[in-house]
């Protein structure tokens, strides 16, 4: 059997595959769950500085090809967050788990004030969200967008986390994400997590209405896989820290793919709408066949073998 | 994807309940679960699968969505995903069924789906008063697209004679009863509870559930309604040692089981013995405990 444990920062993970943002993660019992189902890690659902109910339904939709959503990132805000996240790793760290937490804010300013408040409950890694795309309206153009706006919230975050490793999660949507990249590591990102949803649009013909209440959304599931390949393979060219693979991952070979072009982790979201929870331990299980059968003997030998 | 289905028949059940019946069948569909109904420029929300040949689902109006629904028309569409969750499934042949308030809506599938089968099948209703009972007369009807009784005169007059003497009630364990005369396809039996007595026995529905249980031990007790009710009834199948399949609401937004957001609360979730972390819409909404006890 292949050997699946994976350094990633200072963590070890025993196995590369790690909980998308916002795919369950919005309790310490969903997440104690999802870490038992055989997630190598978790990262919980985004949080903001005050709570917000989200959009009004339908806030998902699957259609041909994947999911569509735009949830509007609900959560109980930066406050309540913390205390379920100091439940959550309570939890997790008997199962040997390390724990994400997500962030994001409206201001570059407030990315620093949740931050800190989250940073209180000692996450092992804080994902910083810069790339939602169902919130622009509220918010303006996402901070993925621009090297300057990427690069002014690392650095804020940065300096309120103290010693916690920090994610950057970068959107697809972009003319050269290896630039974005390189301007959130040069600002002091640890890793880079990437990729978040691509904007879209679902229209039920017979209604003549997209079928999101907010419009649009965000493209998850199997289409998005050829363009985080392609996302991740230029950031992989482009900086030398590491990154959670995230984008349409839903088996062990799938996984494999993200690795080759250059992740260290690899993300799973979407495949637990068809494959439910066990999709997490079920993938890693197939990588380990897939690496056994194909000789890798550990993630460092297939990592980037497609750059 | 969601899929059109036209409303061919609309049935006024009580003063806030109506049925809607559908142009066609859900394919796949099994009793317990549940769809995702969509109206364009209003909403999405969950509701019951009542009954799918064809397609009904029976829809209170407590509010802004629910309202809508029952401003359609003949005619008019409804955009349904689904079918979707966890539904019952028959364990045994002798099935005791306790529904409060509309909660009777995926049991009367249930129902229809064990006598097909040539299950025996009892059913128990709780309601607050008599208003509020929903279905009686349909669990008790062999007509598997009748909603409220009506259609009882297009089927034999055995059947017939059931219906319309369904308020000659007999008195049963202490309780009032409405049997069916010969028909092996109404249910065996219909024991009515409501609060305030105006129907059936005053009570709760546990009540009738505990005689029920002890007039003859079914071999599964499936039950939809309030949490409180679902709770309490736990308690008690867990008592007599018996399988139980109860039906659980909560909020529930992508009814894909990625969200998140349709966890029950953590006291009805102990009182009632489920495990953490379970998703109503994915997991549920049925959570089947045969080898409990
Ligand atoms: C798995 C599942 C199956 C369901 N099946 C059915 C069904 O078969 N038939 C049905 O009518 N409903 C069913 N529901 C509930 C249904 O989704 C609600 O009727 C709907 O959410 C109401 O939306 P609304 O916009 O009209 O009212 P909202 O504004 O969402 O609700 C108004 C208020 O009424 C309360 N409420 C919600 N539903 C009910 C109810 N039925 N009776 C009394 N109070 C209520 C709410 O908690 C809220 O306080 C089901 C729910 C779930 C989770
Ligand atoms: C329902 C849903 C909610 C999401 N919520 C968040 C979120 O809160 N924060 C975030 O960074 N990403 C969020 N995402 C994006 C995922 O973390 C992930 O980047 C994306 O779905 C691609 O991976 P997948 O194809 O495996 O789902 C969400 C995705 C989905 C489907
Ligand atoms: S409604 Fe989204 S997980 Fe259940």
């Amino acid at each position: 059997m292949s050997d699946l444990t994976c350094e990633f920062l200072n963590l070890k993970l025993r196995n590369p595959i790690v909980l998308a943002s916002g795919i369950l993660g919005t309790s310490a019992d969903v997440l104690e769950r999802v870490a038992r189902a055989g997630a190598g890690a978790v990262t919980a659902k985004s949080c903001g500085p005050a709570p917000r109910a989200g959009h009004p339904n339908p806030v998902a939709v699957e259609w041909d090809h994947g999911l569509l959503n735009a949830i509007g990132l609900s959560n109980p805000g930066a406050e309540e967050e913390a205390r379920m996240l100091v439940e959550a790793r309570a939890r997790l760290e008997p199962l040997g788990v390390p724990l994400i937490a997500s962030i994001f804010a409206g201001t570059v300013a407030e990315f620093g004030d949740v931050a800190r408040v989250i940073a209180a409950a000692r996450p092992h890694l804080i994902e910083v969200n810069i790339s939602c795309p169902n919130v622009a309206d509220e918010f303006g153009t996402p901070f993925a967008a621009l090297c300057e706006s990427a690069a002014a919230v690392t650095e804020m975050v940065k300096c309120a986390v103290g010693d916690i490793p920090i994610s950057v999660k970068l959107a697809p949507n972009v003319p050269n994400i290896g630039r974005i990249a390189a301007a959130a590591v040069e600002a002091g990102a640890d890793a880079i997590t990437a990729i978040n949803t691509m904007p879209g649009m679902v229209i039920d013909a017979e209604a003549g209405r997209p079928v999101l209440s907010n419009r649009v959304g965000g493209i998850s599931g199997p289409a998005l896989k050829p363009i985080a390949l392609r996302c991740v393979y230029e950031i992989a060219r482009s900086v030398r820290v590491p990154i959670i693979g995230t984008g349409g991952v839903t088996t062990g070979r799938d996984a494999a793919e993200m690795l080759m072009a250059g992740a260290t982790a690899v993300g799973v979201g979407s495949a637990v709408w068809t494959r439910g929870v066990a999709a997490l331990g079920d993938i890693a299980a197939e990588l380990a066949a897939f690496m056994a059968q194909e000789g890798y003997r550990t993630l460092g030998a297939l990592r980037g073998v497609a750059l | 994807m969601h899929q059109t289905f036209t409303i061919t028949e609309i049935r006024t059940e009580n003063y806030r309940t109506k049925t809607f019946i559908f142009d066609r069948s859900l394919p796949g569909a099994q009793p317990g679960q549940y769809v995702m109904a969509w109206l364009p420029d209003v909403g999405e929300k969950p509701f019951s699968i009542a009954g799918n040949a064809p397609l009904a689902l029976m829809v209170v109006a407590v509010g802004p969505f629910s309202e809508a629904l029952h401003r359609l028309r003949v005619g008019e569409r409804v955009w349904v995903r689904g079918p979707l969750g966890q539904g019952f499934a028959l364990h045994g042949a002798h099935h005791l069924l306790v529904g409060g308030g509309y909660g009777v809506a995926p049991l009367l599938f249930l129902a229809r789906t064990a006598l097909a089968a040539g299950h025996s099948v009892e059913v128990c209703i709780g309601a607050r008063t008599a208003e509020d009972v929903l279905l009686a007369e349909a669990f008790m009807s062999t007509d598997s697209t009748d909603f409220n009784g009506l259609r009882e005169e297009k089927k034999s007059d055995t059947v017939a004679l059931t219906t319309r003497t369904s308020t000659d009630s007999t008195d049963f364990n202490g309780l009032r009863e409405k049997k069916s005369v010969s028909s092996v396809q109404s249910v065996d039996k219909l024991l009515i509870t409501t609060e305030d007595g105006t129907l059936g026995e005053q009570g709760l529905v546990t009540r009738a559930v505990e005689a029920a249980i002890a007039a003859r031990r079914p071999d599964c007790v499936y039950a939809c309604g309030p949490a409180p009710m679902l709770t309490a009834l736990a308690r008690l199948c867990q008592a007599h040692s018996l399988p139980h399949q109860f039906s659980w609401e909560a909020h529930l937004r992508c009814g894909l089981g990625i969200c998140g957001s349709c966890e029950l609360d953590t006291q009805t979730r102990q009182a009632a013995n489920m495990p953490a972390g379970w998703l109503v819409c994915k997991d549920g909404p049925v959570r089947i405990m045969i080898h409990d006890s």
